[in-house]
């Protein structure tokens, strides 16, 4: 059976839904908080709970940055991150892991990406969560736009 | 036979358009159907032969040995930044 990560919870808030699927993407912030709870919920088990939160710097090569925009690949790009959740699922001991990657224009200073892993134990989390964030940069379909004072540049490699 | 071709990041840019229908022979190779986006899309050349774009089949990483059938939607993925 595929695991797809979808909780299928949906947490109104305001007046909109959001969607609160463990792996997904989204053009609006997320809530941290909201994010490790949702990890947690998986089981009582978990002991220790690792994050990555990439944000938005405002240099690179040199060059300050004033914002940002990401394009993904709709479809791929949600199925890219769900085997990347699989796999670590399959390969390191942890209990559960929710990923969620931010698209369209983002400002200097926000959050662009959250990788969540949880296990019993702390080693296996951090272990898990590195592994991910270095396989999201090298299977994802997500791109990155930086618009300097000189002008708005595709990325064409990242560190 | 039909396919959809998709274009991303700079490539977008490069082609000034998303995405484009093409008629291709049927049963054609993997390589065959690079040839045929080069010579359609020449701004996309020297992506395609330095390898720095990868090709995806029906949301699938491709290679050589992939078959290309009817109505297969294609994508042109210039190097990933996301993260």
């Amino acid at each position: 059976m595929i695991n797809t990560g979808a909780r299928g919870l949906r947490l109104g808030v305001r007046d909109e839904t959001i969607n609160m699927d463990l792996v997904r993407i989204q053009k609006q912030d997320f809530d941290i908080n909201k994010e490790v709870e949702l990890v947690k919920a998986a089981s009582k088990s978990i002991g220790g709970v690792v994050a990555f939160l990439g944000t938005a710097r405002d240099i690179s090569k040199g060059e300050e940055i004033v914002k940002l925009d990401f394009e993904h690949y709709s479809g791929m790009a949600e199925k890219k991150l769900k085997e990347i959740r699989d796999a670590a699922l399959k390969n390191f001991n942890i209990i559960e892991m929710g990923i969620v990657h931010r698209t369209g224009a983002i400002d200097i200073g926000e959050n662009i990406v959250l990788i969540i892993a949880a296990a019993q134990h702390r080693n296996d989390a951090f272990m898990a969560c590195e592994w991910a964030i270095t396989e999201l940069k090298r299977i994802t379909p997500i791109w990155k736009r930086e618009t300097t004072k000189k002008g708005a540049v595709w990325v064409e490699e990242h560190p | 036979m039909a396919i959809k071709v998709k274009f991303f990041a700079m490539l977008k840019t490069k082609t000034g358009k998303e995405e484009a229908n093409l008629t291709v022979p049927d049963g054609i190779s993997f390589d065959k159907l690079k040839d045929i986006l080069k010579k359609e899309f020449p701004a996309l050349a020297e992506f395609i032969d330095r390898k720095s774009v990868i090709i995806s089949v029906n949301q699938e990483f491709a290679d050589k040995n992939t078959v290309i059938k009817d109505g297969d939607e294609v994508a042109l993925l210039p190097p990933f930044s996301g993260g």
